[in-house]
């Protein structure tokens, strides 16, 4: 038994252990921030464990690290620690938020990613998946006293169950038809013949399933009440690592387990990554809510990424990598600024609050300004790259429409990125915000930094993406 | 070969007739107490399957555990059933729709049922004739299923620190007994022995009525004015919550 191919999750889970020991006993003023430097501490080690450990398939085929997963990996470890920095302000400021559990449910959360995106068997997956998705629901609905905060977690609790039941419906039929939970197995049972209808509608339960958990558009009902209600340092968290998480468990499932289906699986993918940017080019126009605008750019974002998933080719595998690798930064910079919005001690959200802030922030002003413009994909910044890689794969297969359609929605939603600059910029000035926390500007900064010198980064992320394309088509 | 039919039958339609009577009847601890015949009829066909580790687990874990919660929840919160089955005239047509569709997809996954000819081979032999269910299971569960049953238990304690983080205020209302304080405490911190003269009264020996309790030894107390001398019962504060 290969356990060493574990051996980052392993140290990450009992890491989550010992620190929830430690916060039990940490004298209680100080626990959160006691809680929250460990858990930055085990993040750090997990992250130069995944670095060296040594790649391999384990446990009887449970469990694989390869290249892939430890991109994937990389990046919600990243992702992880910058929701926990934004957090170490933001929930000492609100009330009832400055708990030691925070920090311990993300770890866990963390640990439940980074096994789903190293499975190579459908219970894995599904263990994976729940781990994380349960773990989320709790902080979703951390603020017990809020009306809002519980609302948002018993709703994500209630649609998520119903997706983790359709994911694993799927899963029986497909168990059912192919004989194996292995992906390895139940790809090569497909290798022969026409599959069987029983067959296809197992894969469309699970991609339904896999869907509704990144929030694209048929089954994005959700995310929107979700990302408002929450208390911001949790919508920046749902918004950037869980993401990232389930994308790469789509990619592995649809391009190992169901590869051979693809001709089944591509126009659906196809007609979700439409909707998806069709939601996410109108849909913001309307919002006053800045939180439910990023809610709704994500989801359009996750419309680009899925994308390169339609493309089915190792090209399209690389473009959908880099994408998320250039997504996760510009969010957990842009929530860096949403929760720096305060004045006189009480958050503000409504989009029309950010009015002056060119005059009275000019640093913050400009970070939203390159975050804004990285989305809307203007050229040197890192949303430019990742646009374009996908929307290259798009057209190397043939698709077209796809691409096309892809082109028109960044066109379209430029209008409401360039809105929130104008409004920063040009619009009277209200009073000014309440001064930024130095972890705030941290994150703020360095994923400002990542977004705007990406280009000369990109040829070794390009590098890292193509390597893990491969570990996982070759 | 024909009792285990006749079985069979019986808890099949004991089992159905129960679901139903779930979801039917009026009074909600009735719901409950048809749940539990539910899961005995259950626990009978996995008997007659010959899968009698999962029968009794069934009846251990869910009749034992979650059925008696599920009594207790019913009875302790106060849950106007009638107000959640309003909507039933309303909902009843397109529940009714989605429950054909998703039917009639299941009859369309019977008629194409074609297991891949590869699928086969795939199958887990069954063990042995003189292994037993409880046996078969624990060879697999702690070693080729290890990561996964540690990923479980993963996600019990994750379920288990939320609700502890959503539930649990930490009230001061309960008084806990410190057993270390009571032990350092002096006997001269509480006690006081004074010759009263007869006839004297205790007013003259400057005997004042007791002090509120004190949290740890030797803390300093702020009585009420001492000047008006009125009577006051002295109790121990509520502490603030």
């Amino acid at each position: 038994m290969n356990w060493i191919v574990a051996l980052p999750e392993i140290v990450l889970a009992l890491s989550g252990m010992a620190v929830l020991i430690a916060g039990v006993f940490a004298p209680r003023p100080g626990a959160f921030q006691l809680t929250s430097m460990l858990a930055l501490g085990a993040l750090l080690v997990t992250a130069g464990l995944v670095v060296i450990a040594p790649a391999g398939v384990g446990y009887g085929g449970l469990y694989v690290a390869d290249a892939f997963s430890r991109f994937v990996q990389l990046l919600i470890l990243a992702g992880a620690a910058l929701a926990i920095i934004l957090s170490l302000d933001f929930n000492r400021q609100e009330a009832e938020l400055a708990r030691f559990e925070f920090p311990v449910l993300i770890l866990f959360a963390a640990v439940g990613m980074m096994i789903m995106v190293g499975a190579t068997n459908f219970m894995t997956l599904y263990l994976g998946l729940e781990l994380q998705s349960l773990a989320l629901y709790v902080v979703a609905a951390f603020a017990r006293d809020s009306l809002r905060s519980s609302e948002a977690g018993l709703k994500y609790f209630v649609l998520g169950s119903l997706a983790s039941g359709l994911l694993l419906y799927g899963i029986s039929l497909t168990y059912g038809f192919s004989g194996s939970m292995s992906f390895a197995q139940v790809a090569r049972a497909l290798l022969s013949g026409t599959p069987s209808v029983g067959l296809v509608i197992g894969m469309v339960f699970v991609i339904s399933g896999l869907v509704f958990k990144v929030a694209a558009a048929p089954f994005h009902m959700w995310s929107p009440d979700v990302y408002e209600g929450a208390p911001t340092s949790v919508t920046a968290l749902l918004g950037s690592a869980p993401k990232v998480a389930a994308l790469a468990l789509l990619l592995r499932v649809m391009m190992g387990p169901y590869g051979h289906l693809l001709s089944q699986w591509q126009l659906l993918i196809e007609i979700i990554s439409i909707a998806s940017l069709v939601v996410g080019a109108l849909a913001p126009i309307l919002q006053t809510s800045i939180k439910r605008l990023m809610a709704y750019s994500s989801i359009g974002h996750v419309g680009y990424a899925l994308m390169g998933l339609a493309a089915g080719t190792q090209s399209g595998t690389t473009a959908t990598l880099i994408y998320l690798a250039t997504y996760l930064f510009m969010t957990l910079g842009s929530f860096g600024v949403i929760i720096a919005m305060r004045r006189q001690g009480r958050s503000v959200e409504t989009i029309s609050d950010l009015a002056g802030l060119g005059r009275n922030d000019a640093g913050l002003a400009l970070a939203m300004t390159i975050f804004m413009l990285s989305m809307a994909g203007v050229p040197p910044l890192s949303g430019f790259f990742g646009k374009l890689y996908v929307f290259l794969a798009a057209v190397q297969s043939g698709l077209w429409t796809l691409a096309v359609i892809g082109v028109i929605a960044s066109v379209v939603g430029a209008y409401y990125y360039l809105r929130i600059v104008k409004i920063m910029y040009f619009d009277a000035p209200v009073r000014a915000f309440d001064r930024r926390s130095p972890s705030l500007s941290f994150v703020v900064a360095a994923s400002g930094i990542v977004t705007v010198f990406f280009i000369i980064v990109a040829g070794p992320v390009t590098a890292a993406a193509q390597a893990a394309a491969l570990a996982l088509l070759g | 070969m024909i009792f285990a039919h006749i079985f069979f039958y019986v808890f099949a339609i004991i089992l159905v007739a129960s679901a139903v009577m779930v979801v039917t009847a009026r009074n909600p601890v009735h719901s409950v107490l048809f749940l539990i015949l539910c899961f005995f009829n259950a626990a009978g066909l996995f008997l007659i399957a010959g899968a009698e580790f999962l029968a009794f687990i069934l009846l251990i874990v869910y009749v034992g555990a979650v059925a008696v919660l599920f009594l207790f929840v019913v009875m302790m919160l106060d849950i106007d059933f009638s107000e959640l089955r309003a909507g039933v005239q309303r909902y009843a047509p397109i529940g009714g729709v989605i429950g054909a569709i998703l039917f009639l997809e299941l009859v369309l996954v019977l008629g194409g049922w074609k297991v891949s000819p590869l699928a086969a081979g795939l199958r887990l032999t069954p063990m042995g004739y003189g292994i037993s269910n409880t046996d078969a299971i624990g060879r697999v569960l702690y070693t080729q299923y290890a990561f996964l049953f540690e990923t479980a238990s993963l996600v019990l304690m994750v379920a288990m620190i939320g609700a502890i983080v959503l539930t649990h205020r930490d009230r001061r209302r309960s008084k806990s007994q410190v057993i270390a304080q009571q032990n350092a405490r002096n006997p001269a911190d509480t006690l006081a022995m004074i010759d009263v003269a007869v006839g004297a009264g205790v007013k003259a020996a400057d005997i004042r009525r007791p002090d509120p309790a004190l949290e740890r030894p030797g803390e300093v107390v702020v009585l009420p004015d001492e000047e008006t001398h009125e009577p006051v019962l002295v109790a121990p504060e509520p502490r603030s919550h």
